[in-house]
């Protein structure tokens, strides 16, 4: 690929376009231009109202739990007898993962917009259930929008949605995943523009959504930062986070990208394998294209049709990845790598084991990564993995790969 | 830029004093030689403007049947390029009917803009409608179509407001296609005197001819659509024709081109006493 020029700084993206690079953008049918540019007005107003920040930063205090901890992963550390390891605790987060910083900053600006109807697409579960949450907290109907397998392989999410009140509308096109669900929400939202806020769950889609995510998302990296220098006295030499379509990542990344001398390691869902076509790697196996309102890496045929993919991990099980992902890619601030399905499920028992963590499959591939390298790693290194979500959720597919029947 | 045949055809209809009749269909959709009897079908049968639909793998402003047309021309093997070339055999009988590719960016950004257009323009496309590409992107696509002769026909819907209209505007040619409702293709068409007012505040910005879309299915509705737009716009009816006639394993249990035929004979009465109505 082409590989730009390192510009002096990686954090003053997107440009006023909504560009990162060649990839970014404003993909999408004119119905929701409009809207899209009145969100932009409104985010430009929020982001620097002083009264807009204070009402979010007590609402993820008081709310949400944060700040979340850093923890010093000690028993998994000893185990693999290399880096020390710390997790940034975002499973400990009011509804168990990194999801409900997103939810809480965009439900404020759909009511600062007067919208009283809030749609959202998931995949594991975890963004459906947080904004199931927030609508909830903020008395707003909520309909979500859910691939037909992965209702399947979540039902407790499913169920826990219901339970806050949200309609949960199963889609079956396609594999009946995350890109079939965001298909159908960007549908329903077509037709209810007037009304209805798109609560999007990821750092991806149209301008300025990626910004705003990854804004609310970076309260992660934030506190990450200042809680190393706080424990350890100096940065961490890796950070390490799981990326879909990369919020927790971005969010964790976000704040270290100026820092040179971190290194930082996204993973992608390696699937069984990169050489077919069962796995989620956009940015180690795909190209640039252009879907669901933006411009960047995604998994496709030569014909420019997506492939569906696959990972074990529902919250990886998608196409595509955020357009700022594929830029930091290109400069190279960033690594991309894969994690297979199988390591991502020692990760997972190991983590369980050693820590008395049962972690999200989708962070059991970040701690997959840092398994790999932290024995190659001095003693006095250290490697933050961002503990996205908690893995709940998860057990009736662990425990189907184990042959096991719960 | 020059004349196109969207331009001639649309002068010749004004002069003749009807709206166009606009038809969608799905290319390759069972399958590339049923689709290409279907594209010769449209003009014997009234068609005055053909739109050819590029299938992709995720059409987010289309309802379920184009969703599954898309899908069963993608299954039987349609690409972009066999697209161009059904366009490019259609042409060997048929140099005056206008055509107009509708789709999605992606599959154009993959085969490479320039090496579209020319083999576009190569092929007898006369216009592009692409949903994904509002006039914020139009450096993409949109001004290399139009310095290549190409008609770029942008979509206006209900949320244009006054304010928005003439960026939407700006480098559209051809034709503007009214989308007539918020939402996706095949809805329920809303009330024909709110059409009517919103292609009137249209042209109030515009000489362009209005053609209006998303909705229509029935010959009374063409007509009356067609009272006071430019040109009325069908798809998800005739992609239902084509659907009525197959098997649940693909089999044929008619011909679709015939089905399309006389779908559209009936929409081509419809327009054709479009004005005759406004009149009385």
């Amino acid at each position: 690929m082409n590989s730009p020029v390192a510009p002096n700084s990686f954090r003053t993206g997107p440009d006023h376009e909504g560009m990162f690079g060649i990839f970014g953008g404003r993909f999408v049918a004119e119905t929701l231009m409009p809207l899209i540019l009145d969100l932009e007005r409104e985010w430009n107003a929020a982001k620097v109202d002083p009264e807009f920040q204070a009402e979010l930063k007590s609402l993820s205090t008081h709310y949400a739990g944060r700040p979340s901890k850093l923890y010093f992963a000690e028993g998994l550390t000893r185990h693999l007898g290399g880096a020390r390891i710390f997790f940034k605790r975002e499973d400990l987060n009011h509804t168990g993962s990194h999801k409900i910083n997103n939810c809480l900053g965009q439900i404020l600006l759909a009511r600062r917009m007067g919208k009283t109807r809030i749609i959202a697409e998931t995949g594991a579960g975890q963004h459906g259930v947080a904004s199931a949450t927030v609508a909830a907290r903020f008395n707003l109907p909520c309909v979500v929008y859910m691939g037909a397998t992965d209702v399947e392989r979540q039902k407790p999410n499913v169920f826990r949605m219901k339970l806050l009140g949200a309609e949960v509308n199963p889609v079956s096109a396609g594999h009946g995943t995350l890109k079939d669900a965001m298909n159908e929400a960007l549908r329903d939202w077509v037709t209810n523009v007037e009304d209805t806020y798109y609560l999007i769950g990821t750092a991806a889609g149209p301008h300025p959504y990626p910004e705003l995510v990854r804004e609310f998302q970076s309260v992660i990296g934030i506190e990450a930062r200042a809680q190393m220098l706080e424990q350890e006295g100096r940065l961490p030499d890796v950070v390490i986070a799981a990326v879909g379509g990369g919020s927790n990542a971005i969010g964790i990344f976000h704040p270290f990208l100026d820092d040179p001398d971190v290194k930082i390691v996204g993973v992608e869902a390696g699937g069984h394998g990169l050489s077919g076509d069962e796995h989620c790697a956009s940015m180690s196996a795909g190209r640039p294209g252009v879907l669901h309102g933006n411009r960047t890496y995604l998994l496709q045929d030569e014909d420019g049709q997506i492939k569906d993919g696959h990972s074990i991990s529902a919250g990886l099980d998608y196409p595509g990845v955020g357009p700022e992902h594929s830029w930091l890619r290109d400069t190279g601030r960033v690594e991309y790598v894969p994690i297979m399905d199988d390591e991502a499920m020692e990760a997972f028992q190991l983590c369980t084991k050693t820590e008395g963590i049962i972690p999200a499959l989708e962070s059991a591939h970040a701690i997959a990564q840092a398994m790999k390298i932290a024995p190659q790693m001095r003693k006095d290194e250290t490697i933050i993995v961002n503990l996205s979500g908690r893995g709940d959720k998860d057990v009736h597919t662990v425990a189907t790969m184990m042959g096991m029947e719960i | 830029m020059t004349d196109t045949r969207i331009d001639r055809r649309m002068a010749a209809l004004k002069e003749e004093g009807r709206p166009a009749l606009v038809t969608y269909f799905m290319g390759g959709d069972p399958d590339y030689e049923t689709s290409l009897s279907i594209m010769k079908a449209l003009p014997k049968a009234g068609s005055d403007v053909i739109e050819l639909g590029m299938p992709f793998s995720d059409p987010m402003a289309d309802g379920p049947a184009i969703q599954a047309a898309g899908l069963r021309a993608l299954k039987a093997g349609q690409t972009l390029k066999k697209t161009l070339a059904m366009a490019a055999d259609f042409r060997r009988e048929d140099d005056e009917t206008p055509i107009v590719l509708m789709g999605y960016y992606n599959p154009i950004y993959i085969y490479g803009v320039e090496r579209f257009l020319t083999d576009a323009k190569a092929s007898g496309i006369d216009g592009l409608i692409v949903v994904d590409l509002p006039p914020e992107m139009d450096a993409e696509l949109c001004v290399p179509a139009l310095k290549a002769g190409i008609n770029f026909i942008r979509l206006a819907t209900p949320t244009t407001d006054d304010k928005r209209l003439p960026k939407v505007l700006e480098n559209t040619s051809g034709f503007v296609y009214y989308v007539s409702m918020l939402g996706i293709t095949g809805s329920a068409l809303p009330d024909t005197t709110k059409v009517a007012g919103a292609v009137a505040r249209i042209k109030g910005h515009t000489d362009l001819p209005v053609c209006v879309g998303f909705g229509v299915k029935t010959a009374e509705q063409a007509r009356a659509i067609g009272a006071s737009a430019d040109g009325v716009v069908v798809g998800t009816a005739i992609v239902n024709a084509v659907a009525n006639v197959l098997g649940p394993k693909g089999d044929k249990t008619a011909d679709p081109a015939e089905a399309v035929a006389t779908l559209v004979s009936g929409l081509a009465q419809g327009v054709r006493s479009a004005r005759l109505a406004k009149a009385s």
